[in-house]
């Protein structure tokens, strides 16, 4: 179908877009990359107002080191990340990510922040944010406020993001070399949304410390596997500790049932992951 | 809200185009419908098959997935300005050896997305054809023979082995 009609704004600077967003009279929303939104209005499934274009507005994109941060951009494209060697070598686990992410045409376009902002819960970026307790810059006309990844994800497209904010950028701290890394996802067509996926993080001390397990596409947001985390807290990794772990995969973890899968087989496909991430790591590292 | 239309001002196939166009049009009905422009096909409109795919700026993109208005200033460059230019002789020719193609409705998107594979630096291997593919359907050839006339080009440009 095609898109309803709606009025466009591209404005050059963020002060201009606060204008807008304070309007609290019009129903507006934020154009970034559009892979979702252009989707979603061609669907007739929102019909906006207005759209506010922030394509142009300089500094909202790009990928820096800064100390042991690595800050990206909101408006950074997926295709910036996936050929960023600072992301290789630092953020291994959304290097193995950023591929999955949709198709390489639609990687050219879509933003890191948007994906966010969006919060679909079988997306990859939201899910990586979250294993490496990533830290989200909202801003507005009242000033900057940061958000723990662990604080933004509400729900099925809800996040802690209020209607006057836009993202404009998101921090990681860098992750050293011997870090326990996964990332796998299970899809009808590579690229397309996860049935469910998992990204996996974890510091390794000869044992493992400070596991993330990341589950996403089974549960309305990405979520945390808890009590997998607490059985491999200073394990040491081996078939038992995994098995352990990936029979825990989803306990006490809401499960959500779409068009792909029964919550049943969604339990079935996480326990499989984090079986298949965690064997893959033994292996890596013997 | 209006159905004003807007100024737009742009490169499209190596032409300076100064026109207008309304805001809730989309990059592909523009240069179909308003440029005559009908090469680039248009399927499923949310992104998914990849018929509509255009080059803006250099990079492939989904035109179902962009607004006309927002390729105000860009450089647009279409199946048209590709083949005529000459670009994609090689390729064309191999999907025309193999039989890549049946119906052709998917033929424009795949041989820029192939383009963008070939022309880049990254390592080419049957998986990585697949991979770069991935979101442009075909439903006529079962995609072995597209991806049999896309690694030809690449060992034909890079050498023996992939």
């Amino acid at each position: 179908m095609k898109a309803p009609e709606f009025d466009y704004v591209r404005p050059d600077t963020l002060e201009d877009v606060f204008v807008l967003l304070d309007d609290e009279t019009c129903d507006a929303r934020l154009l970034a990359g559009g892979q979702s939104l252009i989707a979603a209005l061609n669907f007739r499934l929102d019909a906006p107002e207005l759209l506010i274009d922030i394509n142009r507005i300089d500094g909202l994109s790009g990928i820096v080191e800064d100390g042991d941060n690595i800050r990206i951009g909101a408006l950074t494209r997926h295709v910036e990340v996936e050929n960023s060697q600072i992301v290789a070598r630092h953020l291994p686990l959304l290097s193995k990510a950023i591929g999955n992410v949709a198709h390489a045409a639609i990687r050219n376009r879509g933003t890191f922040g948007g994906s966010l902002a969006l919060a679909d819960p079988a997306a990859e970026i939201p899910a990586c944010c979250l294993a490496y307790d990533a830290i989200i810059t909202a801003s507005s006309s009242s000033g900057n406020r940061t958000i723990r990844a662990a604080d933004f994800f509400h729900g099925l497209y809800e996040t802690a993001l209020e209607d006057h904010e836009i993202i404009t950028a998101v921090e990681f701290k860098k992750r050293a070399p011997n870090d326990l890394v996964a990332f796998d996802e299970i899809t009808r067509r590579h690229g397309d949304y996860a049935m469910a996926g998992l990204a996996f993080s974890a510091a390794a001390k000869g044992k493992i410390e400070d596991p993330h397990i990341v589950f996403f596409g089974i549960s309305d947001r990405p979520i945390r596997a808890v009590e997998a985390e607490a059985i491999l807290e200073g394990a040491r990794l081996d078939q038992p500790a995994i098995a352990a772990a990936a029979s825990k995969a989803t306990e006490g973890i809401e499960l959500s049932s779409d068009t792909s899968a029964s919550e049943a087989m969604k339990a079935h496909l996480a326990r499989t992951l984090l079986n298949r991430a965690l064997t893959s790591i033994l292996e890596e590292k013997p | 809200m209006t159905a004003a239309r807007m100024p737009i001002s742009l490169r499209i196939n190596g032409e300076q185009v100064e026109t207008t166009v309304q805001a809730r049009t989309n990059l592909v009905d523009f240069l179909r419908n308003e440029q005559q422009l009908t090469g680039t096909h248009v399927g499923c409109e949310h992104g998914v098959c990849g018929a509509c795919t255009v080059r803006v700026d250099g990079r492939i993109v989904r035109g179902c997935l962009m607004l006309a208005i927002q390729a105000n200033g860009t450089t647009v460059e279409t199946i048209e300005g590709q083949s005529d230019s000459g670009k994609l002789e090689e390729l064309q020719a191999a999907f025309h050896r193999h039989n890549a193609l049946q119906c052709g409705f998917c033929t424009p998107g795949m041989l820029l997305t192939a383009q963008e594979l070939l022309d880049s630096d990254k390592p080419i291997t049957r998986e990585v054809i697949r991979d770069q593919i991935s979101g442009n359907y075909c439903r006529c050839t079962g995609y072995q023979a597209i991806v049999d006339a896309v690694e030809e080009v690449a060992i034909a440009r890079r050498g023996a082995s992939l």
